[in-house]
């Protein structure tokens, strides 16, 4: 298996095995080693139906997941170099877990496909810090964007 | 308020069907979140244990966007308890959370979140939630929501 296909799979392995990431139906690409995470319209993530708009908090879980996953795909990368180019089998990632999170609410979202992606300022032994963007129609339009904190280490927050 | 304010204060898991489903906020149904109360410019959300929201399968802890969802839910719940008349609709404008400790995995998640200032555009909300006590809280919340009112009368 090629390197690219080995995270790819790992992505996929983790949508498909996380209720949280199903239940609001993300779907994640890797293209390099930028990750698009896309959250598909349904009505179940509608918070307001006048307008209608977006629930603000699965836009927030949106971000907060992108996140998660941008940085596993890192890790990864990480650990394939250290084992010389493959994924060792039965690899299983340690979940990076939020310290705090801030998010700024720029658009109403619609009742439209959401898009997202994180970017991972900086990446330490114990904490990963990560701003996150997450747009609609218009790429700079964007409708949400996150900044926080994770903790890589399992010494418990 | 009061076998509330004893719920809050101890923490003790609830028989199901407490409060009442938030049928109005899609997204919140759809999660299971109920409105257990309000008081002036307060309430309090409950969001029952589910294994669908579970975000971390090892443990059965469930993902911090469903604690975030809550809370958000919980303040902007809590603009609309607030003794300002006239509120039309409410908006995160942006939200802060921070993660304390892990939900006990099987345990409702509760929230309370306090509205303690709304000027003529923006409210000011705080929360926190817990499943196991406040005094164990799981997150705690700061948060500003922008407040659409409804078209006044002229004088």
């Amino acid at each position: 298996m090629t390197e690219t296909g080995a995270r790819s799979d790992l992505l996929d392995g983790l949508s498909a095995s996380i209720p949280y990431i199903r239940f609001l139906g993300l779907i994640f690409e890797r293209r390099g080693d930028e990750i698009t995470a896309l959250m598909p319209y349904k009505p179940d993530l509608i918070g307001n139906p006048l307008l209608p708009a977006l629930h603000g908090g699965a836009t927030g879980a949106f971000l907060e997941i992108t996140a998660v996953m941008q940085i596993v795909s890192d890790l990864a990368l990480k650990d394939m170099a250290a084992a010389g180019g493959t994924l060792p089998n039965g690899y299983a990632p340690v979940m990076p877990k939020p310290i705090d999170i801030t998010f700024d609410y720029l658009r109403s979202g619609k009742s439209l496909d959401t898009y997202a992606r994180a970017i991972v300022q900086r990446r330490g032994r114990r904490v990963a810090n990560v701003r996150i963007e997450a747009w609609q129609e218009e790429r700079a339009k964007l409708i949400a964007t996150a900044h926080g904190n994770f903790l890589l280490s399992s010494g418990g927050a | 308020m009061t076998d509330l304010n004893k719920r809050l204060t101890e923490g003790v898991a609830t028989p199901d069907g407490e409060g009442v489903v938030l049928a109005g906020l899609p997204h919140s149904a759809a999660m299971g979140m109920r409105l257990i109360s309000t008081g002036e410019g307060e309430a309090v959300l409950m969001l029952p244990y589910s294994d669908m929201l579970i975000g971390d399968v090892a443990t059965g802890v469930l993902g911090g966007g469903a604690i975030t969802a809550l809370l958000d839910t919980c303040c902007g719940t809590a603009v609309f308890a607030s003794k300002t008349k006239g509120i039309a609709s409410t908006a995160t404008l942006d939200l802060r959370i921070d993660y304390m400790r892990p939900a006990t995995p099987g345990r409702d998640v509760y929230a309370h979140a306090e509205c303690y200032r709304v000027t003529r555009s923006v409210a000011f909300v705080r929360a926190l939630a817990w499943t196991e006590g406040r005094e164990k809280p799981v997150a705690t919340a700061s948060a500003a929501f922008i407040v659409e009112r409804k078209a006044e009368k002229s004088a």
